[in-house]
C-alpha cells in the first residue's frame, strides 16, 4: 500500500486550513500531500503557501469541492 | 499577478473612502463598516442615539456587490453551522471595542492616512489583539467546521441588504435619520451604493482583509494581503493630500478622542475578535454576501453590539471614553479570552499515514 498523508480542511475558517496544511508538511518535509478543501479562497491559500514552501501544487475539483495535490518541487 | 490585484484593490478602496468624503460622508469615515452599522442599528430604531442615525447604502453595496459577483464567478456556496451563535457575541464584542476606538480596522487606515495619529496607537493595539489570537490559532483554535446549507439561507443577506435599500430610498416615517451629528453627513444615495458595490466586488475577488494582513504575516511570514493595506494607505492619502484634508497630529482630528490607552484597547479588541472570526468587518459583510451564514451572525452580533453601545453609553466621542465604555471594553476582552480557552484543542490530528485519513475536530 502506497504512503499517503492526507488532510481535510473542508468548512474551515481562514487561516485554520493553511495552518493544518503546514504543519502537515512541516511534520512531513518532501512527502506528497493531499488536501480535501471547499472553499475558494482556501484553495488559493494553500496554493500559494505550497509555492512559499517549495512545493507544486495541482487542483482538481470535485462536486463543489477541490482536490488539491501538493508535491516537492525537483 | 495576484499581488497587482490586491494591490489594485486597495487602491480602489483607499481612493473611493475619500472619494464618498468628498462628496458629503463624514471626515475620515467615506468607508467605516463599524460606524455604518451603527448608523443602520440607529436607523432602524435599535439605538437612541440621535447623532448616529443612518442607514447607509454603502453597506447593502458591499453585500449586493459580492453577491453579484460570487453569483457571476460560481463562487456563491452557502454554508453555515461553524458556531453560528458564539459568532453572533464575538461580532457584538468586536462592535463594542470599535466604538471605543471610534472605527473599524478599515477607517483605522484611512484615519491613519489622514494624518490622525491616534489611529496609529490604534493601530499598535490592532497588532496586539491578532498576535494574541494568532497565539490561540497556533495551538489549535477553531470554531468548528461549517457545511453546506440549502441555498435559500445564503439568500437571506443579500435580500436584507435589499430591504435596506429600499428603506434609505422610500426613507418612510417609521425609519430614522440623523439632522444633525456624524450620520447626518452622507454621500447621495446611489453614489454611496455605487461605491459599496464597486468594494464589494473587489474584496470578494481579491480577498482583501485588514485583519488577514497583519495575521498572515505573524502567523506564516505571507505579505500577500498586506500589499491590500499599502493600497489603501497610498491612494487615501494622496487623494487626502490633494483635497486637502490631511492633518497630522492627535489633536482635533474628526470623529476621533486622544485617549490612547482606550485606542488600544479597542482596537486590540477588534483584532483579537476578528482574528477568532477568520477576518475583518468587511471581510464578514463580503462572505456574508456569498453565502457564508455565519458570516451573517456576525453583521448581525455586529449591529446588536452597535445597539448595546449606544443603549449602554459605551461608546466613545470625541470627548472620550466614559467610564462605561472602559467597562464594557474590558468585557468584551475577557469574554474574547474566555472563547479563546474554550474554542482551542490542542490534540487536532491533521495527518495519518498508510492511506486512511483520521481526524480529531471540534
Amino acid at each position: 500500500m502506497s504512503t499517503q498523508l492526507k488532510v481535510d480542511v473542508r468548512g474551515l475558517s481562514c487561516p485554520e486550513p493553511v495552518i493544518r496544511v503546514k504543519k502537515a508538511i512541516e511534520a512531513n518535509p518532501g512527502e506528497p500531500l493531499t488536501v480535501l478543501c471547499d472553499s475558494f479562497v482556501s484553495a488559493e491559500n494553500i496554493r500559494r503557501l505550497s509555492g512559499s514552501l517549495g512545493y507544486n501544487c495541482e487542483t482538481t475539483e470535485n462536486n463543489d469541492e477541490f482536490v488539491l495535490t501538493i508535491t516537492k518541487k525537483v | 499577478m495576484d499581488r497587482k490585484k490586491i494591490l489594485l484593490s486597495g487602491l480602489l478602496v483607499g481612493f473611493l473612502g475619500v472619494l464618498l468624503v468628498y462628496f458629503g460622508n463624514p471626515a475620515n469615515m467615506g468607508v467605516c463598516i463599524a460606524c455604518f452599522i451603527r448608523d443602520i442599528a440607529g436607523g432602524l430604531g435599535l439605538h437612541r442615539a440621535e447623532p448616529v442615525r443612518y442607514i447607509r447604502p454603502e453597506i447593502s453595496g458591499f453585500i449586493l456587490g459580492a453577491f453579484l459577483t460570487a453569483v457571476l464567478t460560481g463562487e456563491f456556496r452557502t454554508r453555515g453551522g461553524s458556531s453560528p451563535l458564539m459568532r453572533f457575541f464575538i461580532g457584538m464584542a468586536i462592535m463594542i471595542g470599535a466604538l471605543t476606538f471610534l472605527g473599524c480596522p478599515l477607517r483605522m487606515v484611512l484615519r491613519l492616512a489622514a494624518g490622525d495619529l491616534n489611529a496609529l496607537v490604534g493601530l499598535v493595539g490592532f497588532v496586539f489583539g491578532i498576535f494574541i489570537g494568532v497565539q490561540f490559532l497556533k495551538k489549535g483554535f477553531s470554531l468548528g467546521r461549517s457545511h453546506r446549507l440549502p441555498a435559500a439561507n445564503g439568500f437571506a443577506m443579500p435580500v436584507l441588504a435589499l430591504v435596506l435599500l429600499i428603506l434609505v430610498m422610500s426613507a418612510p416615517a417609521f425609519i430614522f435619520f440623523s439632522e444633525s451629528g456624524p450620520a447626518a453627513a452622507r454621500a447621495p444615495i446611489l453614489i454611496s451604493l455605487f461605491a459599496g458595490l464597486l468594494i464589494g466586488f473587489a474584496v470578494q475577488r481579491t480577498r482583501l482583509c485588514q485583519v488577514g494582513c497583519f495575521r498572515d504575516l505573524l502567523l506564516i511570514k505571507d505579505p500577500h494581503l498586506l500589499f491590500g493595506t499599502i493600497g489603501i494607505i497610498a491612494a487615501a492619502l494622496i487623494m487626502n493630500l490633494a483635497f486637502g484634508y490631511f492633518k497630522l497630529g492627535f489633536v482635533d482630528q474628526p470623529v476621533a478622542h486622544t485617549d490612547g490607552v482606550w485606542n488600544f484597547i479597542g482596537l486590540a479588541v477588534v483584532g483579537l475578535g476578528a482574528t477568532r472570526l477568520g477576518g475583518c468587518p468587511l471581510r464578514q459583510l463580503v462572505l456574508s454576501g456569498e453565502g457564508d451564514t455565519d458570516a451573517a451572525f456576525t453583521v448581525l452580533g455586529l449591529l446588536a453590539g452597535a445597539a448595546v453601545s449606544h443603549n449602554f453609553g459605551l461608546a466613545a466621542s470625541a470627548n472620550g471614553v466614559t467610564p462605561a465604555g472602559q467597562a464594557g471594553v474590558l468585557i468584551a476582552a475577557a469574554f474574547l479570552l474566555v472563547v479563546g480557552f474554550a474554542f482551542t484543542k490542542s490534540n487536532i490530528s491533521v495527518k495519518q499515514k498508510g492511506g486512511a485519513t483520521h481526524e480529531h475536530t471540534a
